[in-house]
């Protein structure tokens, strides 16, 4: 097992509030890692820190064995960490396609002159972007919205630009702020077949999600959170028969 | 009709510097819902600087061909502004980012008579006589209608910009990655976009554009001094407004419309008030323009949604 990501007692604090207590885990390369927990037990706080958007109070996280720069939400895109929202924050004026290539924007160098004097490795760039970009679309299974305006586009076609977006930074970690939120059924099955092939495809991925049937479906490993501390980390099953998750979590969702 | 199609063509003229203005006050609000009041100041240290470049090299170089001058002041005045914008930006707004939005508005008004003491200091408080390079003979195409070659020459200048920075907006990486930023600089930031290289890069290609409109408005009017960045600013401001702020189309569109609002104004205004004002109240259009879009049309010509911005 190689590790991708690890994370090193990472601590976050909101004022009085100690929102991550010493969150220690590795992610291996190509699976599907699960962190779960009731509500506010700081699973997206671990998401804002992990990729830049908040600054983190203590520990780090190591990439590939390179420390994560703080602070700098682009260059830890750089380093191949890409996310999802659970609270969907696509550029909502812009087209699907456009979202895409947005998010390319990393993996692409044409400079203002070369596009103003329209030069042809400028032209040849977005020629090439512009079709990576439309497989990317492809690949989620929306080309046919391309030039759609993402407000425009339906629930579940949001949620795909979403990870479409993600996957055009080309990312070794894609995270996913729970994508089944406000899903269907069928549109979960959907989701599910999708990560899959990603899975399939070489990338890690780091799955939130409350769909308790998603994660013990799709997951290699779980890591439970519990007011801002891992109390359990492990294979699905394993998880689930964890007397403190119980207690804290699923214990309470089976009461339902 | 001559005074008709005449005042049409200073329309154009004035009204292609204002959009050339209005476009660097619309691009900074699209992406940090600021209003850069210290835009026009810039407008005005591009006008000095090309002016300060054109006199020094033809005191030093005795004989080079005028457009030749034009074009040294317009090289040295265009990436000087770009300098300044930029740190404008770095060190005046940028840590006031998440401040309540009163703040870089302030500070943008501190910054404004910041420049325009300086200017003072470096360029004194005398009107200065900026060298028209370009031929400003009247022609006559058309009869009793006078256009100068400096007046084509403006126009066409304004027009090529324009059309150059719609296709950097629309059709390159970097201009895809101001409308994410413009969006929300935070997810732009977590997609892999420099959200900070992105905004500097918007306050470097308001503020070159700014410094051309100074050079061609100094060229147009044949004089620059420390506080003539006043005016055209609020107007370009105005036209920005006019257009629907944040909306680059609508800034070139408002700043046309005002240029030529005006100049109608300017022509008929005896008539209209039966010779009780003169043409030198021509101001009173752009800001009554102002008056009314706030109040009937607050989101301006082209704009939607400047509620959810703002």
């Amino acid at each position: 097992m190689i590790t991708l990501l690890e994370s090193r007692t990472v601590n976050k604090r909101f004022g009085g509030l100690q929102a991550l207590t010493d969150v220690s885990l590795k992610i291996h390369r190509g699976e599907v890692y699960g962190l779960i927990g009731p509500n506010g037990a700081g699973k997206t706080t671990f998401f804002n820190v992990l990729t830049g958007a908040y600054p983190i109070d203590g520990g780090e996280f190591v990439m590939n064995g390179a420390e994560l720069p703080a602070g700098k939400p682009h260059r830890i895109v750089a380093h191949g960490i890409a996310r999802t929202f659970q609270n969907i924050r696509l550029f909502r004026e812009l087209t699907a396609l456009e979202n895409v290539m947005a998010g390319h924007h990393i993996r692409t160098s044409a400079g203002v002159w070369g596009i103003l004097a329209q030069s042809r490795a400028a032209r040849e760039e977005e020629r090439l972007v512009t079709e990576r970009a439309l497989e990317i679309l492809d690949y989620v299974g929306i080309g046919r919205h391309a030039d759609t305006v993402a407000r425009n586009l339906s629930y579940g076609d949001q949620r795909r630009l979403e990870i479409a977006r993600a996957l055009a930074t080309e990312p070794q970690l894609l995270a996913l702020d729970e994508p089944a939120a406000g899903m269907n059924a069928t549109e979960t099955a959907g989701l599910r077949a999708l990560i899959e092939t990603i899975r399939a495809d070489g990338v890690t991925v780091l799955l939130i999600e409350h769909d308790v049937k998603l994660i013990m479906g799709l997951c290699d490993r779980v890591a439970v959170l519990d007011f801002g501390k891992k109390i359990a980390e492990g294979t699905p099953a394993e998880v689930q028969r964890d007397p403190g998750v119980i207690r804290a979590y699923l214990g309470d969702h089976r009461a339902h | 009709m001559e005074t008709l199609l005449q005042q049409t063509l200073n329309g154009l003229v004035a009204g292609s510097i204002y959009a050339l203005v209005a476009l660097g006050y619309t691009m900074v609000y699209g992406i940090l819902g600021l209003i850069n009041f210290a835009h026009g100041e810039i407008v005005m240290v591009g006008a000095l600087v090309a002016l300060q470049t054109i006199l020094f090299l033809s005191s030093a170089v005795p004989g080079l061909p005028p457009l030749v001058l034009l074009l040294a002041g317009v090289v040295v005045a265009v990436p000087a502004c770009m300098a300044l914008g930029y740190l404008i930006e770095r060190i005046g707004y940028r840590r006031l980012r998440n401040a309540p939005r009163l703040a870089p508005l302030i500070t943008a008004i501190g910054v404004s008579f910041l420049l325009q003491t300086l200017a003072m200091i470096i360029w004194g408080r005398e009107f200065h006589v900026f060298p028209q390079l370009i031929d400003t003979a009247p022609m006559q195409p058309v009869d009793g209608v006078v256009v100068s070659p400096m007046q084509i020459f403006t126009i066409v200048v304004a027009f090529t910009l324009m059309g150059g920075l719609m296709l950097l907006v629309n059709k390159s990486r970097l201009g895809r990655a101001m409308r994410a930023t413009a969006e929300n600089h935070r997810v732009a930031g977590l997609m892999g976009i420099n959200a900070n290289g992105v905004i500097a890069a918007t306050f470097i290609i308001g503020s070159g554009l700014a410094a051309l409109a100074g050079v061609l408005f100094a060229s147009n009017y044949a004089i620059a001094h420390y506080s003539m960045g006043f005016t055209p600013g609020l107007k370009a401001f105005t036209a920005a407004v006019l257009g629907g702020i944040g909306n680059l189309p609508g800034a070139m569109v408002g700043g046309l419309v005002l240029g030529l609002v005006e100049s109608f104004g300017a022509g008929y205004i005896e008539h209209l008030s039966f010779g009780f004002l003169n043409s030198s109240y021509q101001d009173i259009f752009a800001f009554m323009i102002l008056g009314a879009v706030l109040i009937f049309r607050p989101s301006g010509l082209l704009g939607e949604r400047v509620a959810d911005r703002a």
